[in-house]
């Protein structure tokens, strides 16, 4: 079994985002970038299938500019077998996503796709259920545990309610919560091994997909801040200014 | 073109975010057909029949409905989606898991998780989990859109009388079959509409220690929230989970309580009328979005406030 996982470099989950002053977009000069972090549970779970001896190849791939392939290289490191990096410029939406991976899967005939249910830089939450759609394969979304059986998934979802578990044929899309398990950190020796595996470079425009953007962003401004409030004393003022000022309770 | 929305029910009644989407999705184009996908669900369709905001309801009914499978969904909304201009739903894990889905078959760039409507084609989303405000403008012809269901007031449920449309069902999907899914039932309100929230986080230090959340929920008639330390450190289970990949929540009131308030909390609640932190670290970012912050042990300031709500006369349900 091959399993193809999609990555992501996004600004770090750490970095206080700060907005342009010209509404363009937000500061991403000089910002510490990472791997979206559910899709470090997307490569963990397909590297422990390929453990488990249910899998024998991983591909990771990511879509961007030159630099996203360091997302590649870590997915490497943690035990990706080879990389794909498809090349764009600017924004691409995850519909134009979907195209570019559609295109991968049918070259590459990978039996399951993983990726992070969803990037924290858009928040947009669609590739994976759109590349399912337009592959016509069943989804998985959301998943907090995975089980592989013969010819299909058995995958229990996050969801509001509490928790659902569904059976999905493979091929299948899975989308990946961060409850899915706790990503390893690549070894040294495992980094230096990375950088010999082979990273292959695509550029998107030799795909043939339209990938315009549909959307068009108007502006980007800071949320609106809350005024700043105040330090009670005691329990005992809090609960009379809860009652008295702010009639909460 | 009129606007379709999709209703979330569980066969028997209607979820309470579809009335907030109805808001919504009304603010849109004040045609609003509302499709609902079900099994046995008559009693749904009747009671979204009786919003006022709603102007037609087509019910789709078929046993291979009675659970949520995006596969089975999909080509139901795909058929009636010819006559709508915008294809709509909440953006909750009902949404989330299907509009995707529906969008890429129609070649449309979804605009997910909407918090303000500015036109018909022009809306306002948070990105970076609520760091920044992006005002985009879909420029496709057909617009599939995902509404936060907490930035919109529910649509009022009676006053309306409808028509209901019976609508065909389309093939089951061979692809995906539902197994189970495990409800956690409570008596408490809500978490995603609940008036008063309390949450708990690292700083409970147990799932023990969550009683004396509770006591001051029961109290309060509150529901209880928890921060995503919280559940992976296996204090409660994830369904109480506020922040960017847990729920978001608006509660007149909100208690933190030993949350530190990483950006990915706050992303869930700081859009609360009313914040309070309890949190023994007087430099915790928590107290940044704070009404009122008060800097104590939580195990000296839960047992006291619970003391002192108790002196209260009344205390507003």
């Amino acid at each position: 079994m091959k399993i193809l996982v999609a990555v992501k470099r996004v600004i770090d989950y750490n970095v206080q985002v700060r907005v342009k002053e010209d509404g363009s977009g937000v500061v991403t000069e000089n910002v510490k970038m990472s791997t979206n972090p559910p899709d470090d549970n997307a490569i963990e779970e397909a590297v422990k299938i390929k453990e488990s001896g249910k899998a024998t190849e991983i591909v990771a791939i990511t879509i961007g500019e030159e630099k996203a392939q360091e997302t590649v290289r870590k997915a490497l490191a943690v035990g990706a077998d080879r990389g794909i990096l498809v090349k764009t410029n600017g924004v691409v939406e995850p519909l134009a996503v979907a195209k570019i991976l559609k295109k991968i899967v049918e070259k590459e005939k990978p039996d399951l796709v993983f990726m992070g249910k969803q990037a924290i830089d858009d928040d947009c939450n669609q590739t994976g259920q759109m590349l399912a759609a337009i592959l016509n394969w069943p989804q998985a979304t959301f998943a907090s545990k995975i089980n592989v059986k013969e010819k299909t998934l058995e995958v229990t979802r996050e969801v509001d309610e509490g928790l659902e578990t569904i059976e999905v044929n493979i091929p299948s899309i899975i989308t990946c919560d961060l409850r899915l398990n706790e990503p390893r950190y690549a070894s040294l020796p495992n980094i230096m091994k990375a950088k010999k595996k082979p990273l292959e470079q695509i550029d998107a425009s030799e795909l043939g997909i339209d990938t315009k953007p549909r959307i068009e962003q108007v502006k980007v401004e800071e949320p609106p801040k809350r005024k700043a409030g105040i330090k009670v004393a005691n329990v005992e003022e809090l609960v009379q200014k809860l009652k008295n000022e702010a009639k909460v309770i | 073109m009129s606007v379709l929305l999709i209703a979330e029910h569980n066969n028997k009644e209607v979820r309470p975010f579809t009335y907030n989407a109805i808001t919504a999705a009304s603010k849109i184009d004040e045609d609003l057909h509302v499709l609902v996908i079900g099994n046995k669900a008559d009693a749904v369709s009747k009671s979204i029949s009786e919003v006022p905001n709603v102007k037609k309801v087509i019910h789709v009914d078929n046993p291979i409905y009675e659970n949520y499978i995006a596969e089975n969904f999909t080509p139901v909304i795909l058929k009636q989606a010819e006559n709508h201009s915008h294809i709509i739903c909440s953006a909750n894990t009902f949404g989330k898991n299907l509009m995707p889905r529906v969008a890429a078959l129609l070649d449309t760039s979804q605009v997910s998780d909407i918090i303000k409507i500015i036109s018909n084609d022009t809306f306002l989303r948070p990105i970076y989990a609520g760091n920044a405000f992006a005002t985009v403008k879909s420029t496709d012809k057909k617009k599939c859109i995902t509404i936060r269901p907490t930035s919109f007031d529910p649509a009022p449920t009676s006053g309306g009388s409808a028509e209901i449309l019976k609508a065909e069902n389309c093939d089951q999907t061979t692809l995906t079959k539902f197994i189970k899914r495990e409800e956690v039932k409570s008596d408490r309100p809500e978490l995603g509409t609940a008036r008063i929230v309390i949450s708990g986080g690292r700083g409970m230090q147990n799932a023990e220690n969550f009683k004396l959340i509770t006591a001051i929920a029961d109290k309060l008639n509150a529901a209880i929230g928890a921060s995503r330390a919280a559940v992976d450190a296996g204090y409660i289970t994830n369904e109480h989970q506020v922040g960017q990949t847990g729920k978001v929540v608006v509660p007149d009131l909100y208690i933190a309580v030993g949350i530190s308030g990483a950006i990915q909390h706050l992303a869930g609640m700081k859009e609360s009328k009313i914040i309070v932190a309890i949190n023994k670290d007087g430099e915790a970012p928590i107290f940044s979005v704070a009404d009122y912050g008060l800097e104590a042990d939580l195990f000296d300031a839960l047992p006291k406030f619970l003391e002192e709500l108790n002196k209260l006369n009344t205390i507003q349900k």
